[in-house]
């Protein structure tokens, strides 16, 4: 259900709609409808006016910015490099801090601020790939490695399954970064999200919809659907597409099989374990709590390198799709 | 290694049969005798290395990884070599170059038990993170890529366009690195010959008969005994039993093997004494009871007694050192029957040709078939020389009409490769009573095929509009389409709790028409089975 800060009577990320809600980011299973009054950066508010259609209540915070809130609390946000608009977010009372990571890494990312290393007393931090099996390879490599599939065969198409937000202009983002200049195709569901990266400064190069091209055209192209559509009729229209998927999932080859997926692509936007394990270290905090993912197997590294550590059991976080 | 870890990568990720064809033939072009001779036999499951074990690799990471971390990790990711291969660590400056198969696998041979951990860690220093999870599945022999034997002689067979028979043939004689084999497809050289040797040759294998008219003048007719089909080679003073695929099933049917002292490659199908397929007088027991001997590595002496096994000779193709594959059906069929007065009568009979003179008369008698409970009829041209594979024209079967039952749909699931987007696996069920009076649908049997590309893309968008419930990939569906299937027998089943499993089941006919509470009871199916 969410963090409750109880001096300031908030919640943070609440998955049911609450009187006061601080939003780390713009992920659904974060960023929910229907909060009376809602906190959050300028991108991710507009993220959730773009799903819930309403901003009702809501107030922007810039990066850096401290706010005083109820009961003596004060909340400042800083980049969690996740997706756009995506904070850490720190609390203050009574001369202690609390930062709440949200989701985060820690690689460069050219659709978001990079994570900042935040000193606090209590640092809460996801554990999606919170064991050591996960080691996410340079993105450069990924890129290449879907690069080479479109060039190998030029008669087929890549479909590749990427998250509506975050993942998907990531992606465009760095096809362009390593020169890719031809015209990214995209399934409906991703186009207004692209749109809205658009806005706020980010380049993404020529876009254009997949529905409605021809076989023909869509021959050697590369194109970016919901991780949902891949093995679905809407997949059917495509030339032959080589089915990708861009997730950290894909390291495990059994979850990429499940999936049906020929092009297993390591890219995530959350840490894996040397990030995670890094920003414990750097962050140094007195105690570290750990939500959502593996949360085991980060408390064993704590109990290993005597750091006090505890496990949040957080409900209704999602990871199936990275 | 990078090569053969490349292509173990792709294999993985490869759904589509040709695709995996298209790799492996790829892979033996391209690569270097003899590490693709060794690759292939590692493919299907051909080396074995005793010195390697799970525990081998589990006591490699229990060095280096902290225990629970590995426990973990190991029950997230659901496979120990996986876990090692993305667990260790790569090391700053390799301390060697990457090694070639041919390396691996001599080193690995050579290992001990004592020495098999630090050896093995020197390869894995060597290797990336792919390197590494081929090298452990090569080593503990479960590569798991649903590469089948006869999947790798047809990718061997397109490597070097020669023919699959020819593959059959000669495979069987050769061992890893098949140096002799490659030397022959790949570079031209004389063919392997092993007439010395027990070996394996190809079946004869017949054409479904569908609308074919035959001449009987042309054509003899056999009884289609449900067993399986086996050869059973004598020679050198060895003897041994091979199933279809060309697996050596000997040590199962110890009374089969001890019970040909010369030297002969016969052909036929292996049953079990009984009454159930073609009457007391010479019969056979159903393929069930075969089933309780087929898979066992020791035979109890109440087994053997119980389930006694024969082979009903169909074939002669070698004997005393005489190829007769050459010769016309009639004249093998002369020298079988002369043959069997040679064989112990309690574990060799010979398959009788059918006294029919006309169609119409082997149509009639075909038809009294399933009384006898015989699965159909074989038709072998007369001329017809022993030819290995299913050609044209020469021998044919003729199944009897397939038995029918209405079930009502109940789960779907998506397929893979083409029909990944489409629900086509259907799970079918029949009533256990009156389902006026509350009767509940039992599952009765899973079919994927027997529908058309248009029907197919019906029966998705029918489960799609009449989905009730959702189990990861599957569908339930609201249990309200009646679907004829179509199936060859039904047998006595512990296992399922209708208490019935089909054999060959197809979807015949999409019976709009049909109300579900219309559809079969499981009562009337239990009443086919026969045994």
């Amino acid at each position: 259900m969410g963090l409750y800060v109880e001096p300031a009577q908030c919640w943070i990320d609440p998955s049911r709609p609450a009187e006061l809600a601080l939003i780390t980011h713009g992920h659904a299973d974060h960023a929910r409808g229907g909060h009376a009054r809602t906190i959050a950066t300028p991108a991710t508010l507009a993220i959730m006016v773009l799903r819930y259609q309403t901003e009702a209540g809501a107030t922007p915070v810039n990066y850096g910015e401290t706010l005083a809130l109820a009961g003596g609390v004060s909340v400042t946000f800083a980049p969690a490099g996740h997706v756009l608009g995506s904070a850490q977010i720190l609390l203050e009372y009574q001369g202690e801090r609390v930062v709440v990571s949200g989701d985060y890494k820690r690689r460069a990312d050219p659709t978001c601020a990079p994570f900042a290393v935040t000193a606090c007393d209590v640092f809460i931090t996801e554990a999606t790939f919170g064991l050591p099996v996960f080691r996410h390879p340079p993105i450069e490599q990924e890129i290449a490695r879907l690069l080479a599939a479109r060039a190998a065969h030029p008669q087929r198409c890549v479909l590749v399954g990427a998250y509506a937000l975050g993942k998907a202009q990531r992606l465009i983002a760095e096809l362009r970064r390593a020169g890719y200049a031809e015209p990214i195709y995209l399934h409906g569901a991703l186009e207004k999200m692209c749109q809205l990266y658009i806005e706020h400064g980010i380049a993404l190069g020529p876009l254009r919809p997949a529905t409605g091209a021809s076989r023909a055209e869509l021959a050697g192209q590369i194109i970016l659907a919901p991780p949902g559509a891949l093995n679905d009729r809407w997949a059917r229209r495509l030339p032959e597409p080589i089915t990708a998927m861009a997730s950290g999932w894909m390291q495990i080859r059994q979850r990429a099989r499940q999936r049906n997926i020929e092009l297993p692509l390591v890219i995530s936007d959350h840490a894996d374990w040397a990030e995670l394990t890094q920003t414990i270290a750097e962050v140094s905090p007195a105690e570290t709590w750990i939500t959502h993912g593996r949360e085991e197997g980060l408390l064993r590294w704590c109990e290993l390198h005597q750091r006090r550590a505890q496990a949040l059991a957080l409900l209704g976080y999602e990871d199936e799709d990275d | 290694m990078e090569r053969f870890a490349a292509l173990v990568d792709a294999l993985t990720y490869t759904r589509s049969r040709n695709a995996k064809l298209e790799l492996i033939a790829a892979y033996l072009r391209e690569t270097p005798d003899p590490d693709r001779g060794w690759a292939l036999a590692a493919l299907t499951g051909g080396l074995s290395f005793p010195a390697v074990k799970g525990g081998t690799v589990r006591g490699l990471m229990m060095d280096r990884v902290d225990p629970v971390l590995f426990a973990l990790s190991r029950d997230y990711v659901g496979d120990t070599a996986e876990t090692a291969s993305l667990l260790w660590p790569d090391p700053v400056t390799p301390p060697g170059p990457v090694p070639g198969v041919t390396e691996a696998v001599t080193s690995l041979a050579a290992m001990t038990r004592t020495s098999a951990q630090p050896e093995l860690a020197g390869l894995m220093d060597r290797l990336d993170a792919n390197g590494r999870y081929a090298l452990l599945k090569l080593a503990t022999g479960a590569m798991r890529l649903g590469i089948s034997a006869r999947l790798a002689k047809l990718a061997f067979a397109q490597a070097f366009a020669v023919s699959v028979d020819e593959v059959e043939e000669y495979w069987h004689g050769q061992a890893p690195p098949y140096a002799a084999l490659f030397a022959w497809a790949a570079g031209g050289g004389p063919a392997p010959r092993s007439d010395h040797l027990p070996l394996f040759r190809p079946f004869m294998l017949a054409q479904a008969l569908e609308d074919t008219v035959v001449d009987l003048d042309l054509f003899a007719a056999e009884w289609k005994w449900d067993g399986i089909r086996v050869e059973i080679v004598h020679v050198g003073g060895e003897t041994r039993l091979y199933s279809r695929s060309g697996d050596d099933i000997s040590g199962s049917f110890p009374e089969i093997t001890g019970a040909l002292p010369f030297d002969a490659v016969l052909d036929g199908e292996l049953l079990v004494r009984g009454s159930h397929q073609g009457g007391e007088e010479g019969g056979a027991a159903s393929f069930n009871a075969l089933q309780q001997r087929l898979g066992r590595k020791l035979v109890s002496a109440k087994m053997l007694a119980e389930y006694p096994a024969f082979v009903r000779l169909y074939d002669v193709l070698i004997i005393a050192g005489e190829d007769l594959r050459a010769l016309p059906w009639h004249e093998r069929r002369e020298r079988l029957e002369q043959t069997m007065a040679l064989l112990d009568a309690e574990r060799f009979d010979i398959s009788p040709v059918i006294p029919a003179q006309s169609i119409a008369e082997l149509t009639e008698i075909r038809a009294r078939a399933r009384d006898a409970a015989i699965e159909g009829v074989m038709l072998k041209r007369r001329d017809s020389a022993y030819v290995a594979g299913r050609r044209t024209g020469l021998w044919y079967k003729w199944k009897r009409d397939p038995l029918l039952a209405d079930c009502v749909l109940m789960y779907a699931q998506r397929g893979s490769g083409k029909r990944s987007s489409f629900y086509s696996d259907f799970t079918f069920g029949a009533w256990d009573g009156d389902p006026d009076q509350g009767a509940t649908l039992l599952p009765v049997g899973k079919a994927y095929f027997g529908f058309t590309d248009e029907e197919l893309k019906w029966l998705d968008s029918y489960v799609r509009n009449h989905t009730v419930n959702r189990f990861g990939p599957v569908r339930e569906t609201d249990h309200s389409l009646v679907l004829e299937v179509a199936f060859d027998a039904i047998n006595a089943s512990k296992r399922h709790k209708s208490g019935l499993a089909m054999r060959f089941p197809r979807i015949h006919r999409i019976r709009t028409d049909k109300p579900a509470e219309e559809a079969d009871r499981i009562a009337s199916l239990l009443a086919l089975i026969v045994d």
